[in-house]
C-alpha cells in the first residue's frame, strides 16, 4: 500500500520564532494525509508547534557529480567570513 | 457474528421471576457510589477495550506511518482507560486499581459498548469503527466537561483533544477509501455495514445512563443524537458511500453481555498478568 504512496519530505517547528527544520520524509496518499502520518510519526513526543510537508519530487537538488563546481570554490575564500576581518580596537557596538 | 441476541423487555420481564430477580449481571449495589462506579466502568472499558483492539495492529499495519497512527490512538485511550478506572476502583473501596480492574475482571463485568469489541477485519473496517465511535465518544467528552465529578470533567476536557484528532483522522480514511478505488470503496462500504448495528447502543439511556444524567455527572446521551447521525450522515455521502441500512440493534454491552469477541480479547490481554501475577515491567 504504502509503496504506492509518494513520498512527502518534512519539516517541524519546534518552538515559536524558530524556523521549521527537515526533520525526514512520511509515505502518504496526499498532503492532508501526510500532515496527519508527519504529526503522528515526528511530533509525538512534543517536538513540535507546526508541521510542512512537500512533494519529494518538488524538490530540486543539486547533483552530487557536480559538487566540486559548485562547492569547491567557497573552500578558500575565508574573507567571506566576518571573523576574516580584524576590527580595529576602540570600535564598539559591531 | 455477536453471539448473543439483544436482551428485549420481554426476557427482563421473564427475568425477573428467576432466583435472584435475575440479577446475576446487575451492578453491585451495596455501596453508595455503586452507579457512579458503574459509570465510570463504562467509559473507562470503551476507551481500554478499543486501545486494545487497535494495538493489535502494531507491526501490521498497511504502513509504517499507520501503524504510529494507530498505536498514538491505542496509547491517548490507554491514558483515558487508566484515569477513569483508577477513579473507578477508588470510589468502589474494595482496594481494586485500574490494573486490578482491567486484568482481573471476566468478561460478564466489562461495560463497554458492543462497537469497541468488535474485530479488527481488514484496515476499512477499523477505520470504519473508529470514525463511528470517536464521532460519538468526542460529542461525548465535549459534554463530559461540564460534569459535576471532577475528575470525569477533567479527563474529558484533555482528552476531547485527543479524541477530536482521532475523530479527524478517521474520518480522512473514510472519505479517502469510500471515494477511492472500486476497492477501497467496497471495503469501506462493508466495514460501515458490519459495524452499524452497535451504533444504537451508543445512545442507550438506562437507569445508570439516566441517573448520571440527572445528577449532572453524565448526560443524556439522546440529546446529540441527532447531531450525531447528521455528521455521520454526511461523512459517508460525502465519501461516495451508501447510508448503511439500519439493522436489528445489537444491545447488551453496558450491562456485561458482550459479543465472542470480547473474551478472545481479553485472553490476549490479561494473559501475562494473570499467568505471573505481580509481574512488574
Amino acid at each position: 500500500m504504502s509503496k504506492d504512496w509518494p513520498l512527502w519530505e518534512v519539516f517541524v517547528r519546534s518552538k515559536g520564532g524558530l524556523s521549521h527544520r527537515h526533520v525526514g520524509s512520511v509515505h502518504a496518499p496526499d498532503a492532508e494525509i501526510a500532515v496527519r502520518h508527519a504529526r503522528d510519526t515526528y511530533t509525538r513526543r512534543m517536538e513540535g508547534v507546526s508541521l510542512w510537508v512537500v512533494p519529494s519530487s518538488s524538490i530540486h537538488a543539486s547533483d552530487p557529480s557536480d559538487d566540486a563546481a559548485m562547492f569547491d570554490p567557497a573552500a578558500d575564500k575565508v574573507y567571506r567570513h566576518p571573523t576574516f576581518y580584524n576590527i580595529p580596537d576602540g570600535i564598539t557596538h559591531i | 457474528m455477536p453471539s448473543l441476541p439483544p436482551i428485549r423487555p420481554e426476557d427482563e420481564a421473564c427475568a425477573e421471576k428467576a432466583p435472584g430477580a435475575g440479577t446475576f449481571d446487575a451492578p453491585p449495589v451495596d455501596h453508595p457510589n455503586a452507579m457512579l462506579v458503574e459509570y465510570l466502568l463504562r467509559l473507562g472499558d470503551d476507551s481500554l477495550i478499543l486501545s486494545q483492539r487497535l494495538s493489535e495492529w502494531t507491526g501490521h499495519a498497511p504502513s509504517v506511518e499507520v501503524d504510529l497512527s494507530l498505536a498514538n490512538m491505542a496509547l491517548d485511550l490507554i491514558g483515558q482507560a487508566t484515569h477513569f478506572l483508577n477513579h473507578a476502583g477508588e470510589l468502589e473501596g474494595q482496594g481494586r486499581d485500574g490494573d486490578a480492574l482491567a486484568f482481573h475482571r471476566d468478561v460478564l463485568d466489562f461495560r463497554n459498548c458492543m462497537l469497541v469489541e468488535q474485530p479488527n477485519g481488514d484496515f476499512a473496517q477499523t477505520m470504519a469503527r473508529q470514525f463511528l465511535f470517536s464521532t460519538w465518544q468526542k460529542m461525548l467528552f465535549e459534554r463530559l466537561i461540564d460534569s459535576r465529578d471532577e475528575l470525569i470533567a477533567a479527563v474529558a476536557a484533555k482528552a476531547v483533544k485527543e479524541v477530536t484528532y482521532h475523530q479527524e483522522l478517521a474520518e480522512e480514511w473514510v472519505i479517502r477509501l469510500g471515494d477511492g478505488t472500486e476497492e477501497s470503496h467496497g471495503r469501506m462500504q462493508d466495514g460501515l455495514e458490519w459495524n452499524w448495528r452497535f451504533v444504537p447502543e451508543l445512545f442507550e439511556m438506562d437507569r445508570v445512563a439516566g441517573e448520571m444524567a440527572a445528577r449532572g455527572i453524565g448526560t443524556d446521551l439522546q440529546a446529540f443524537r441527532e447531531d450525531y447521525l447528521t455528521k455521520v450522515r454526511g461523512v459517508i455521502e460525502q465519501a461516495t458511500l451508501a447510508q448503511p441500512k439500519d439493522q436489528r440493534p445489537i444491545l447488551g454491552g453496558r450491562r456485561g453481555h458482550h459479543s465472542e469477541h470480547l473474551g478472545h480479547l481479553l485472553c490476549t490481554m490479561q494473559f501475562l498478568p494473570r499467568t505471573y501475577p505481580g509481574a512488574v515491567w
